[in-house]
């Protein structure tokens, strides 16, 4: 195994799942509000807020073919990069991701164009209900992705079958309604309502510090006030923390976001604030709140939250037993009948991923001593200065957005549009919830870490056997690609908002060659003159 | 939970299926595909290439679910070819996915500027986003009637041993031209049908005509380099179809023109490639009397032909290695488990026919030539 084949392949996936995440929570959210605001403009009959939607709709496409573009590569990622990942877990983590193209991927491509080049061929309502399933594919989307993650972090209905020496399929219900992937579900969709939202407020704010298209921009604020304290709300509120408790992975996550080496009694205390000390162990100047942890990660008042030093030594008992499933599954492999083979399987084979953790170091986990096993369990700890922050900062910005969603809810709602500071905090909040997605996904997947399966397969042994060459060409390749498509998306945005949702003379650029019957949709745009008075 | 179908008879299922998808990619991305390769060549001022883009601008994006559904779809009832022909083929991957990339953005950036530089990029951007693929889908079906260099160890984890170069021989050079053929044979008639009658449709039903004869050529030139160069596996001895998925206990061998065994055996297989030559005749034929929908019906019935006649003849192999004789991938070695190829195929049987009707209604929605005027009209066009 070539460690840092592993560690490029790491990269890469980072990589493409951060940029990948940069414009999907967006798509989440703005297709969820392009069927608010569409459907204001159906119930009302009034034009502005097809304008409006039209206008949302043409930057809601500009980031969405970059969310389709980097999509296509992580769903073929897997196999290029992480072939024994896919061969080990395929026949589990496959399906989700084939239901996903089946019912939602193919929802939402096959309307997404309908929804642009329909305006003129469909009823309002038919038009309504395309950008409704549009909404719905995208969503739907985000479901099966989030079943099949949510399974990474907690491989439940599964068992190992040593004939095919891989992972199979158990109880299919359970992979679905797994608890882990239905609050990454509402956490991840609510986070994008809420990117969306701050977008949208965030553009409107601008557009009103400017005084321009002033009707577009104060109801837009008002659409996105609203649906972003809900987001806001949903988010922070219904955060997968409630996850954290199920298994010894999960637990280690949750001790490594508090920093929490020792154990403490039950309810634990929420560290505010500290400087986790990896080397020696310990977190400095913890600032603590006393019961909240222990509250909210166990749901009661008398289970403890499990500390690092804790879950350290499970990990190094279950190192040992996975050590006799490994010896299990080798004499298996020579004779699958084994009646030995198979009662020892039976009582360690749950293990057998800790025994897997060895490989790092050794061929055979079999030769491990104890120093190994006890290093080799402290590879279960994640990065805890790195979860530590990452979370108080994503953290930080959801209860942010709280207030500022609050204030602009409370505003917006007594017409109260043209306050100063909020639209600056809007404009400077546009940023914000994309850091702390992207520290989401870090907690989530780095704090995974060391396992790709949780328990069950680390990540060193899921890589393709590559070579570094071709791993440097796609990364740099895929940096080259992403980097430039990056700057043009931007700059695409910024023109978009620059011209505005309408134009009061026709363009220059664009002389009406020919005389249109239909009178086209510029007709149907609104003008501010053509507005009723605010 | 009980499982009314046995796990041979879900296997063969899901190995037809295999070819649903890709039928159903190559008849539906296949005409984007093609229209984006034709582009350059057809359209030469700007006003002929929006109008050619808008040919596809609506519905390319749904006709490319297909391409993201065989990902997971392999993935979830093959995952071993899933997880050894994409790390095998690596960098033709990478290509392919570097080419598919800048579709999406070609189709949505190339209007929203309106300088010359800017659009010409882009069309470059969409041919090289069409041909490529192109290009690279059939060379890596020539690479699978080959053999690839990969073997698998005990613990199942796979090792190729080839180069990106040596993914091109004469041999997967001829696949590859004929699946461009295909897409271009596929892409014309699709403009024959939906470009408005003029210069453009002209110069794309001369270049479709040319295709298809190019397509008849390759096709039977690569039926002549399986019969006499030789190409073929076979599996030695018991095939288990039955038996857990495990390449290493299938014995599977080289045997010089054994990819044609098959044809002999069940004669009625020949409908197959028979449907692919008909229906690229039928399509040149077409094409030429401009009769739009049968150069559309005849391009259809070719590539399912040709993709029908590469899944019968290599049957019940699907990916054999040229390395290793315990390695090879097989209908009865490959699949995912009996639960799980059961679950898939509920899962299939529900939605995919939902998946076409809603697809058919856009189609319907959207039906009629794409007229330049309506497009230099509205904004809603690219």
């Amino acid at each position: 195994m070539d460690l840092g084949v592993v560690d490029l392949s790491r990269l890469q996936f980072a990589l493409t799942a951060l940029y990948h995440f940069l414009f999907v929570p967006l798509t989440l959210g703005m297709s969820m509000m392009l069927f608010i605001m569409e459907g204001v403009y159906v119930m009302s009959g009034r034009e502005i807020w097809k304008t409006i939607t039209k206008f949302w709709a043409t930057i809601f496409g500009i980031n969405f073919v970059l969310g389709v573009a980097t999509g296509l590569t992580m769903e073929f990622q897997f196999g290029t990069n992480w072939s024994y990942f896919s061969h080990y877990v395929g026949d589990i983590f496959g399906a989700p991701l084939a239901i996903e193209g089946l019912m939602a991927f193919f929802l939402e491509a096959t309307f997404v164009g309908l929804m642009f080049f329909g305006w003129e061929k469909l009823s309002k309502g038919k038009h309504l209900l395309v950008t409704f399933l549009v909404a719905l594919g995208t969503n739907l989307s985000a479901l099966w992705i989030l079943i099949a993650n949510g399974w990474m972090q907690h491989p439940v209905g599964a068992a190992f079958n040593p004939q095919t020496m891989r992972m199979e399929v158990t109880n299919f219900e359970a992979v679905i309604f797994n608890p882990v992937a239905q609050a990454k579900f509402v956490h991840t969709v609510s986070a994008g309502y809420l990117i969306a939202s701050a977008f949208v407020f965030g553009i409107s704010s601008i557009y009103m510090l400017r005084r321009k298209w002033m009707p577009v921009a104060r109801r837009s604020m008002t659409v996105a006030a609203a649906f972003g304290l809900l987001a806001a709300l949903s988010t922070v509120v219904l955060g997968d923390e409630s996850g954290y408790t199920l298994t010894d992975n999960q637990k280690m996550k949750l001790a490594a976001i508090e920093a929490a080496w020792t154990p403490e009694p039950a309810p634990a205390g929420l560290t505010l604030f500290g400087l986790p000390d990896v080397k020696n162990r310990t977190t400095h100047l913890a600032v603590r709140v006393p019961w909240v942890l222990g509250v909210i990660a166990t749901r009661s008042f008398d289970k403890p939250v499990a500390s690092i030093y804790q879950l350290v030594a499970v990990a190094q008992t279950r190192i040992t037993s996975g050590v006799q499933a490994y010896d299990a599954v080798e004499h298996l492999k020579r004779n699958p009948d084994d009646p030995a083979a198979r009662a020892v399987f039976a009582e360690h084979g749950r293990d057998l991923g800790y025994g897997l953790l060895l490989k790092k170091y050794v061929a055979d986990p079999r030769r491990a001593d104890a120093a190994l096993i006890e290093k080799t369990a402290w590879d279960t700890v994640p990065n805890v200065p790195l979860m530590f922050w990452s979370f108080r900062i994503m953290a930080f910005t959801g209860f942010f957005f709280i207030f500022l969603f609050g204030a602009a809810f409370l505003l917006t709602s007594l017409r109260r549009h043209d306050t100063r500071w909020l639209q600056w905090l809007g404009v400077i909040a546009i940023p914000l919830p994309w850091i702390a997605i992207e520290l989401g996904w870090i907690l989530a997947e780095i704090g995974r870490q060391p396992w790709a399966i949780d328990g069950v397969l680390p990540t060193a042994l899921g890589a393709s056997s590559l070579t570094r060459p071709e791993l440097w060409t796609t990364i740099v390749g895929f940096t080259a690609i992403y980097g430039a498509l990056a700057v043009v998306e931007v700059g695409l945005i910024i023109r978009t908002v620059k011209k505005g949702p309408y134009t009061a003379d026709p363009e220059p650029d664009r002389p009406p060659l020919y005389p249109n019957p239909d009178a086209g949709p510029r007709r149907g745009f609104a003008t501010p003159s053509a507005l009723p008075a605010e | 939970m009980h499982i009314p179908l046995d796990y041979e008879i879900l296997r063969v299922i899901w190995w037809g299926l295999l070819g649903v998808l890709l039928i159903g990619f190559t008849l539906t991305d296949g005409f984007d595909l093609g229209v984006a390769t034709l582009l350059p060549f057809v359209a030469r001022t700007d006003d002929e290439r929006r109008m050619v883009i808008n040919t596809i601008g609506a519905t390319w994006e749904g006709n490319q679910a297909w391409f993201i559904l065989g990902g997971g779809a392999i993935f979830a009832a093959w995952p071993f070819v899933y997880a050894i022909a994409f790390s095998s083929f690596y960098l033709a991957m990478f290509l392919v996915l570097a080419a598919l990339i800048l579709r999406p953005v070609g189709f949505k950036y190339r209007s929203k500027r309106e300088s010359k530089g800017w659009r010409t990029t882009w069309d470059w951007a969409l041919f090289i986003g069409g041909f490529v693929p192109a290009l690279v889908f059939g060379v890596a079906v020539g690479n699978v009637l080959q053999g690839a260099p990969f073997r698998l160890d005990d613990d199942l984890r796979s090792f190729y041993v080839g180069s990106f170069l040596g993914l091109f021989t004469p041999f997967t050079l001829l696949c590859g031209l004929l699946s461009v053929a295909m897409v271009v044979l596929h892409g014309a008639a699709w403009l024959a049908i939906k470009a408005e009658k003029g210069v453009v449709r002209e110069r794309a039903c001369r270049i479709g005509g040319v295709a298809g004869g190019a397509g008849i050529a390759l096709f039977a030139a690569g039926w002549a380099f399986v019969r006499f160069g030789g190409l073929g596996y076979k599996i030695v001895g018991a095939a288990m179809p039955f038996a857990p998925s495990n390449p290493l206990h299938t014995l599977v061998a080289k045997t010089p023109g054994a990819w044609l065994d098959n044809f002999v055996t069940h004669p009625w297989m020949l409908i197959a490639p028979v449907l692919g030559f008909a229906g690229a005749a039928a399509a040149v034929l077409g094409i030429r009397a401009r009769r739009e929908f049968a150069a559309m019906a005849g391009s259809s019935a070719s590539a399912l032909g040709i993709i029908a006649t590469v899944g019968l003849s290599m049957f019940p192999i699907i990916l054999p290695s040229s390395l290793d004789e315990h390695s090879s991938l097989t209908v009865w070695n490959a699949s995912s488990s009996h639960m799980t190829l059961f679950i898939m195929l509920i899962a299939t049987v529900v939605l995919l026919p939902i998946v076409l009707g809603y697809t058919f209604w856009v189609f319907k929605v959207l039906w009629g030539r794409v007229d330049t005027r309506a497009i230099l009209a509205s904004h809603d066009y690219y």
